[in-house]
């Protein structure tokens, strides 16, 4: 299989705050969640998958290029959508097109007709007027515009109210019918993520926790309920955070077979969604 | 093709379409060699994610009941032996089902129904 984005080893080191040897492969022709807390690093290493932060040590490859040498080639090929509006606040729709289009060799005039005519967005506007959602339609029209193969997006539902992030996860899922695109993006809304990725990233205080598919996190990760009593030194091993109360505990495992055979019959093992997953890892690792 | 999927089911997704897809090409409502969507439009269609599509049509593969073709799509296969044999099974299944409500009606133990099975089966 291959990956249209690689990061090998790679470090960037901040005065308070850093991402450590981060390893990452973005698979070619699927969806790819990004997760992680505010201040996790997810932006961090969006920025250096799109060289807009140079890393500090490692290697980053995107369509199997290197930067240095093929920056442009690259960015030809990339769709990028952030949280926040990129444009000009007093332009116009009309305007951007005008300043955007030649800088991409694929630019295709049609599509963006068709893409802001599909998201009803008013050409003649100024930006500034957008609400948060519009604004959010806008850079995505001019992300799909050139053809891109990576279509690579930060918070990209963030502020968006429940039913446009449903259409944007239709409209994502439309992209993939074409097998060759990618979709790369982080969020912090993992029911985002439930629908339709396909790979799950978790990145937490700068350290990627796992890069799975979501059948390899929906097999092994597991809430286990069950009375405090059957905590020792030994079953505790199996859990990352354990939450204790009066009624009994609550724990996340990554090897769900491990915990069956450990307790039998005498807890209850869940399915952990994305959320649980990422607040028991929040909770401290006691294992990794 | 109509596949309807539970979000609060313990059955995992996959599964619940490789199941769904099974039962319509054991009832016959899909034909020998007729085409099925391919993954990606079922993905969309069924807003899940492509990977689950994949890894259901993977295992229809290997059990036999579909069969792909590299820029053609996917297709219901020839009825080979083992699905044969799951149809047989499945109302084997059904049939014994039968069996167990009339003996419960009557207060016949499962011992002895078993009992009864092996003297029949040995006959």
């Amino acid at each position: 299989m291959d990956n249209v984005v690689e990061l090998n080893n790679v470090t960037k080191q901040f005065k308070d705050f850093s991402v450590k040897d981060l390893n990452l492969q973005v698979k070619r022709g699927f969806v790819h969640g990004f997760i992680g807390a505010n201040g996790a690093g997810k932006s961090t290493t969006i920025k250096m998958m799109m060289n807009l932060l140079k890393p500090d040590a490692g290697e980053v490859k995107v369509f199997d290029l290197d930067y240095k040498k093929y920056e442009k080639t690259i960015k030809e090929r990339i769709g990028f959508v952030y949280d926040g509006n990129v444009f000009y606040e007093g332009l116009n729709l009309k305007d951007i097109k005008r300043i955007v289009a030649p800088a991409y060799k694929h630019w295709d005039n049609a599509l963006f007709s068709h893409y802001t005519s599909q998201f009803e967005l008013p050409m003649n506007k100024s930006i500034k007027n957008f609400s948060k959602g519009m604004q959010m339609k806008a850079s995505l029209a001019v992300a799909l515009s050139h053809h891109a193969e990576l279509i690579i997006m930060d918070e990209p539902t963030a502020g968006l109210d429940p039913i446009f992030r449903r259409e944007l996860l239709g409209l994502l899922q439309e992209l993939m019918i074409d097998g060759n695109r990618t979709i790369f993006f982080s969020t912090h809304i993992t029911t985002d993520l439930d629908r339709i990725a396909d790979y799950i990233a978790f990145i937490h205080k700068g350290k990627l926790i796992f890069d799975k598919s979501v059948h390899d996190v929906a097999e092994n990760y597991a809430i286990v309920k069950g009375r405090t009593d059957l905590l020792d030194q030994d079953t505790e091993q199996a859990f990352f955070h354990i939450h204790r109360a009066a009624t009994g505990f609550e724990g996340l495992t990554d090897d769900v077979r491990n915990a069956e055979r450990t307790f039998g019959g005498e807890v209850v093992i869940e399915r952990a969604s994305l959320e649980d997953i990422m607040y028991y890892v929040k909770g401290g690792l006691q294992h990794v | 093709m109509q596949i309807i999927i539970s979000n609060s089911s313990k059955e995992p997704i996959y599964e619940q379409i490789t199941n769904q897809i099974k039962s319509s090409i054991l009832t016959g409502e899909l034909q020998e060699g007729s085409p099925i969507p391919s993954m990606r439009k079922l993905a969309k269609d069924l807003q899940i994610s492509v990977i689950t599509t994949k890894r259901a049509y993977e295992e229809l593969e290997k059990a036999g009941f579909i069969y792909s073709i590299v820029g053609k799509g996917s297709f219901v296969a020839e009825q080979n032996l083992e699905v044969i044999k799951e149809k047989k099974l499945k109302v084997v299944e059904e049939q014994l089902n039968e069996v167990i409500m009339n003996s419960r009606e009557i207060g016949l133990s499962l011992d002895e129904l078993q009992q009864l099975l092996k003297i029949l089966y040995e006959e």
